[in-house]
């Protein structure tokens, strides 16, 4: 409904008109994946894609994630510019080797950038098991040459996306599935939504603590927060990191310097995830200003499990959050 | 005619000059040899024209020369001078080379027919008329992103000539271990796409096959798998002595030298005189004289050029110090050094 210039939007729909519009503007800009044309996307994001821009632009292929990134890295070394559908980013594990290896090494090795953009739903909560739940970002972590994004926000989706598509660079870019339908925002109709890659941002501003998450656990995070701040009377700052690569170390070194201690809370598993790197970062740049240790709230070092009590489980959940908060409050 | 003998010996006079580079300690990392196999590499490139890509394996380099490749920059790229196509971050042919219409490999093999798809793709996009050949040893044509592009540069029905080089030996491994197929022709049956085989040793065989393949393609008509039958005559990698090879195969297979059998086949129907072949050899060996002089005096990228280009924006070039443990501007203080201000929370 229109209201005031402004038009509700869920994510996905977010998501759906930053394709158009980039499509609409830019007739190099196409998609290529599985059941994306005539069947509009596994979660229906490309409904109606194939009647306004034809075969040409949304590309049905075979059920070949590596062919699909090889051909949008060949397109794009030609200067039209792809966006690579993964049907559950899950699938994403196939097409590694055309990541890695070609697509981030591309600029380094040969001075021919690889400007596409990898898109697919990540994520769980949605009762999906093992192979429809993931989230990759560590896979992909220590390959310098990638960019990677987790937006919260339609809006943040909708301007990330958009950024993405035009961005030189290979862009890995993780819808979370469980926000596609249930976040629904008041986007403006008649403004330009375009958000730069490699800027965090403040999702609730606090004085007494910090916690740096990205995806749909800006939520679970905020609404820990608001618990902490309602119960405790301490104000706890979220940081919402939208890209986490380039990773905006500045605004969590400025955050954490004024509040002096930090948790960080991700989906992933713990192990290797992007925690220890905000950890490591932090030690680096604002030891002298913490006044407890770094903690860290994930999920637990499993697969993602399929049975409703064991998935709950697997993730981090709200009290986690709380009662990590309360440990560092009063530490 | 004679062009097409000048790339032959072009090729193969280009890899001996490395070999002696790579004993004087020049060429940096391995070196890969195409002996045995250059009708193959240069027959096709040859048929291909201005427009076109071609996506070549570590032996075609033949092919690259005949799309108009610098010797010189050959040179640069197997001793690493900042000069070079890749500017010294990466070796062999794995260049990218948009002018000439040359897409490099990478190490994983396969993974190059996937990108081509792409290429190929444009061209389909932007209604242009031009074809992209690439070439698959029969042993990277096991791969799976070998399979993956096969399948949907089929499916898609690109313009691409796809050249599967049978010469028998992938690495250690011989052909007959890593497939059941008799016929490597039958391997196409599988993509639903026509295979010719030739053989890969003849070099105006190989150039009217090319020929026809590229040609039915540029038509819209599809892939074609183009299997050439020839033999690598040397190991893997300078290092490989070859020494698994039965030696009875080395030598049937030196009784039909590719470049051999072209001038004498030029000679004797009258196409070409000895004297003439004799010119055009002399004419490689001063002109590559002169490209190894120019290029063995320039020197290595600068070491600080390792942290650039990573991303299209320098701004986001490594950031080096605190990878090395260091804290710019803190260098030589100790603990607590530049601790927080007593007064409080430091600013913005």
């Amino acid at each position: 409904m229109e209201n005031g210039g402004t038009v509700e939007t869920t994510y996905l729909g977010a998501i759906r008109e930053a394709l158009q519009e980039e499509m609409r503007a830019d007739e190099t800009v196409f998609m290529l994946g599985e059941d994306i044309g005539a069947y509009g996307g596994a979660f229906k994001v490309t409904e109606g894609f194939l009647e306004e821009f034809g075969p040409d632009r949304v590309i049905d292929t075979p059920i070949s994630e590596a062919a699909i990134v090889g051909a949008a890295i060949g397109a794009a070394h030609m200067g039209l510019k792809p966006v690579a559908e993964m049907q559950f980013i899950d699938f994403i594990a196939p097409a590694f080797d055309m990541i890695v290896n070609f697509a981030a090494k591309s600029r380094y090795r040969t001075g021919i950038g690889a400007g596409l953009v990898i898109r697919g739903p990540c994520g769980a909560g949605a009762r999906s098991g093992p192979f429809h739940s993931q989230s990759v970002e560590s896979y992909f972590a220590n390959v310098p040459g990638l960019k990677m994004i987790a937006p919260a926000r339609a809006y943040d989706a909708k301007g990330l996306l958009r950024a993405a598509i035009r961005d030189p660079d290979p862009v890995l870019f993780f819808e979370h599935k469980f926000l596609y339908r249930r976040i629904k925002e008041q986007l403006p109709v008649d403004e330009e939504i375009f958000v730069p890659l490699g800027k965090a941002r403040t999702h609730r501003e606090g004085t007494d603590l910090t916690i740096v998450t990205y995806g749909a656990m800006v939520y679970k995070s905020t609404d820990a927060a608001d618990r902490v701040s309602a119960e405790d009377g301490a104000e706890v700052e979220v940081i919402d990191l939208r890209t986490l690569r380039p990773l905006d170390t500045a605004a969590i070194v400025e955050s954490v310097r004024r509040t002096g201690r930090l948790l960080v809370v991700h989906e992933a598993p713990r192990f290797g995830g992007f925690a220890g790197e905000i950890t490591a970062q932090v030690c680096e740049q604002a030891f002298e200003w913490l006044d407890a240790p770094i903690r860290r709230v994930t999920a637990i070092d499993t697969p993602v499990p399929y049975a409703p009590t064991l998935e709950d489980y697997y993730l981090p959940g709200e009290d986690d959050i709380v009662s990590a908060a309360r440990w560092l409050l009063a530490y | 005619m004679r062009t097409l003998y000048r790339y032959l010996w072009l090729t193969r006079a280009l890899e001996e000059r490395l070999e002696i580079i790579f004993k004087q300690g020049h060429v940096i990392g391995g070196l890969y040899r195409s002996l045995g196999q250059e009708a193959t590499a240069v027959g096709c490139g040859y048929a291909l024209t201005d427009g076109d890509w071609i996506a070549p394996s570590i032996r075609d380099l033949g092919g690259l020369l005949a799309r108009g490749l610098d010797p010189r920059d050959v040179l640069r790229q197997y001793t690493a001078r900042g000069t070079s196509l890749c500017a010294g971050k990466d070796n062999t042919n794995h260049f990218t080379v948009p002018e000439l219409g040359i897409l490099g490999p990478i190490s994983p093999l396969g993974t190059q027919l996937c990108v081509l798809n792409g290429v190929a793709l444009s061209f389909r996009t932007r209604r242009e008329p031009h074809v992209c050949l690439t070439f698959q040893g029969e042993g990277a044509s096991r791969t799976g992103t070998s399979h993956e592009g096969l399948a949907m540069a089929a499916a898609l029905n690109l313009p691409i000539v796809v050249v599967l080089e049978h010469n028998r030996w992938a690495f250690g491994t011989p052909s007959t271990a890593v497939a059941a197929v008799k016929s490597w022709a039958d391997v196409a049956g599988a993509y639903g796409v026509p295979a010719v085989t030739v053989d890969g040793n003849d070099v105006l065989q190989v150039y009217d096959a090319a020929t026809q393949a590229i040609a039915r393609a540029r038509a819209g008509d599809g892939m074609t798998i183009l299997i050439a039958e020839t033999y690598r005559m040397l190991g893997h990698a300078q290092h490989d002595a070859q020494k698994y090879v039965p030696e009875h195969e080395l030598s049937e297979w030196k009784d039909h030298d590719p470049i051999q059998s072209f001038s004498d086949y030029l000679i004797e129907f009258g196409f070409e005189s000895e004297s003439t072949l004799d010119q055009i050899r002399s004419e490689v060996a001063v002109e590559l004289d002169a490209a190894a002089d120019e290029v063995l005096a320039e020197g290595y990228p600068s070491a600080d050029e390792a942290r650039t280009r990573v991303y299209g924006d320098p701004a986001l070039d490594a950031d080096v110090p605190w990878s090395r443990g260091v804290v710019p501007g803190y260098e030589g203080l100790t603990s607590g050094k530049r601790g927080r201000p007593a007064a409080g929370p430091e600013g913005a």
